[in-house]
């Protein structure tokens, strides 16, 4: 990292860092802008509202069941994000805790399934789905996400730094293995669970092409379809609309800026070590 | 005989070691053995058969499927999109994300605040984003026209121009994957030790032969897992064609699995479609191929 010294150089580098936030952040900045105002300042093309317009928050719930929506959104991500944190965490522990014959070959199996586009295997996998009459369901929407060979390999690369004399410490002192797996390696991985945690959360939020697939009335829609839903309609009333969309990124947003650095660490051990 | 009594154990123990590892494995395996092992095979199963309209296999067809995919009218063209698509997203990304990590690579106050502006539209889904845009694309009230509109210029039919619409959606995908490619970068520059810019200070290196010389060759791991993971991503885009432009004007956006989508669930040409569908397995594998070959090698240069 460089320090910046001198006052010019400053001024630059802030500059630039502005300007660089600006473009980043102006599509975000633009929906907001458009959500305060009226149709009338839409159409007339206008940057910010000219007369405040907060109702189009009021009117995006009134026209459409978009607090449903959001709901049924924080249920398939809280259900995906827990069973991702079982699942993970149970099969990284059988990576470096339990030694036996086949582990290797089990591992190969779970890394290979990284070559395995998730867009490909969507014909089978809805007609799986469709078959357990699970359309329209919490189970339909999240159960096929119950697990990533990412969050087994985050998990066992967090699971390897910790000292293998705990584990024969735990093991002479009579701990059964399940009990060391609760009260010692969980509590001492707590950093990575909730890189995962946070992992989990943002990724599920925002699926689009299963949620489409698997939901064709209004019960457990998610947001992301409830947005494609509100527009089409004859004339799309876009500060309506844009009111939607900053609805739908909040929980996202609030995600992302409590649990950035800890994301950050977590994607570093996947990019260096995989 | 205590040494096979030993034997007998230690091959007992064994056996409740392979039971007890594979209890702890049985979730994981359970989930990615139904959802991603088994329509996997299936789907090459599918690819061989002439289909009904609830997509169960019906005729065997062979090869069949695969050769109208490839003489078909869209899957070409689909396949060159995509192409085009990726060369468009995939360097821009890179280079931009990398200059947001490189600028925000330094020891200053409020260099937090900037760091989570940039890594924020990580946050913003697909739909959400392409929502943005089309609302930035609008001919006549969207920002986009309304700004070369300011300056003179005339305004651009960003969604319904053939020759504009891969653009216009390659543009939302970039700024899309700004976020988490940013991230990555960053966290590639923080691991570089500061001596090694000391001593390029020392040696008279001026800023952009520091870039050149040792945070490019440094960061090359770190570059190549964001390349190859972007191809990916470019080949499995959806929800951003699918509000934006739903693969038109004419086809001029019509991705890869937007293609699939369509065959498979609009027109329910299931067998069909599994052919597609193996054949960006195919492509999907051969890429995720090349990154662990290259990580495996991973280049160190000091």
């Amino acid at each position: 990292m460089t320090p910046v010294t001198g006052r010019w150089s400053k001024v630059i580098t802030y500059t630039v860092l502005v300007a660089l936030a600006l473009m980043t952040a102006f599509p975000v900045l633009y929906a907001l802008s458009v959500s305060l105002m009226s149709q009338e300042d839409f159409n007339a093309g206008a940057f910010f509202p000219t007369e405040f317009t907060p109702e189009n928050y009021a009117r995006a719930t009134e026209s459409f069941p978009l607090l449903k929506y959001l709901l049924n959104s924080m249920v398939m991500s809280l259900l995906v994000t827990m069973a991702l944190l079982v699942t993970s965490s149970t099969a990284a522990f059988a990576f470096t805790f339990v030694k036996f014959r086949g582990r290797s070959f089990f591992f190969a199996v779970i890394i290979s399934t990284m070559m395995i586009p998730w867009e490909a295997t969507i014909i089978v996998n809805f007609q799986t789905v469709r078959d357990l009459d699970w359309l329209n369901t919490f189970a339909g929407l999240s159960v096929p996400s119950f697990a990533t060979a990412f969050g087994i390999f985050l998990l066992r690369q967090s699971f390897l730094t910790l000292p293998n004399d705990l584990y024969d410490a735990a093991r002479i002192d009579g701990c059964p293995r399940r009990r060391f797996f609760v009260t010692m390696v969980l509590p001492l991985s707590r950093p990575m669970l909730a890189t995962l945690a946070v992992y989990g959360f943002l990724t599920t939020w925002n699926k689009y092409l299963w949620p489409l697939l698997v939901t064709s009335d209004d019960s457990v829609r998610t947001v992301q379809i409830g947005l494609k839903m509100m527009q089409g309609e004859e004339m799309t009333a876009w500060p309506v609309v844009m009111a939607a969309v900053v609805m739908a990124i909040v929980p996202t947003v609030v995600v992302l800026l409590v649990g950035v650095r800890s994301l950050q660490r977590g994607l570093m051990s996947g990019a260096l070590k995989g | 005989m205590p040494t096979t009594e030993r034997g007998r154990k230690r091959r007992r123990r064994s056996w409740v070691e392979v039971a007890s590892g594979i209890g702890y494995l049985s979730p994981a395996l359970l989930i990615l053995g139904v959802f991603l092992f088994y329509p996997l095979v299936k789907t090459g199963y599918l690819s061989a058969f002439v289909t009904n309209v609830r997509g169960d296999a019906v005729n065997l067809a062979g090869l069949e499927n695969y050769w109208n995919v490839f003489t078909s009218s869209t899957f070409l063209p689909s396949m060159r999109v995509t192409l085009l698509f990726t060369l468009m997203t995939v360097p821009c990304t890179i280079v931009i994300a990398l200059l947001l990590a490189v600028m925000t690579n330094r020891r200053l106050r409020g260099i937090t605040v900037f760091r989570t502006t940039y890594a924020s539209t990580m946050a913003v889904s697909a739909a959400a984003a392409a929502v943005m845009f089309r609302a930035l694309f609008h001919p006549s009230s969207g920002a986009f026209n309304k700004i070369l509109d300011l300056v003179g210029l005339p305004g651009v039919g960003w969604l319904t121009d053939p020759a504009v619409a891969l653009i216009s959606v390659a543009l939302t995908t970039i700024w899309m994957s700004l976020g988490f490619n940013f991230l990555v970068l960053l966290g590639g520059l923080q691991s570089i030790p500061d001596e090694l810019y000391e001593s390029a200070m020392i040696d008279g290196a001026g800023s952009w032969r520091r870039l050149v010389n040792v945070t490019i060759p440094l960061l090359s791991p770190v570059l190549l897992f964001v390349g190859i993971v972007l191809v990916i991503d470019s080949f499995q885009s959806f929800g951003q064609i699918d509000i934006l432009t739903q693969g038109g004007p004419a086809g001029a956006t019509n991705l890869i699995v937007y293609e699939i989508y369509q065959n498979a669930f609009p027109r329910n040409q299931v067998g069909f479609a599994s052919a597609q569908a193996v054949v960006l397995f195919v492509i999907v594998l051969v890429l995720t191929a090349l990154q662990f070959k290259f990580s495996e090698k991973k280049v160190h240069y000091q």
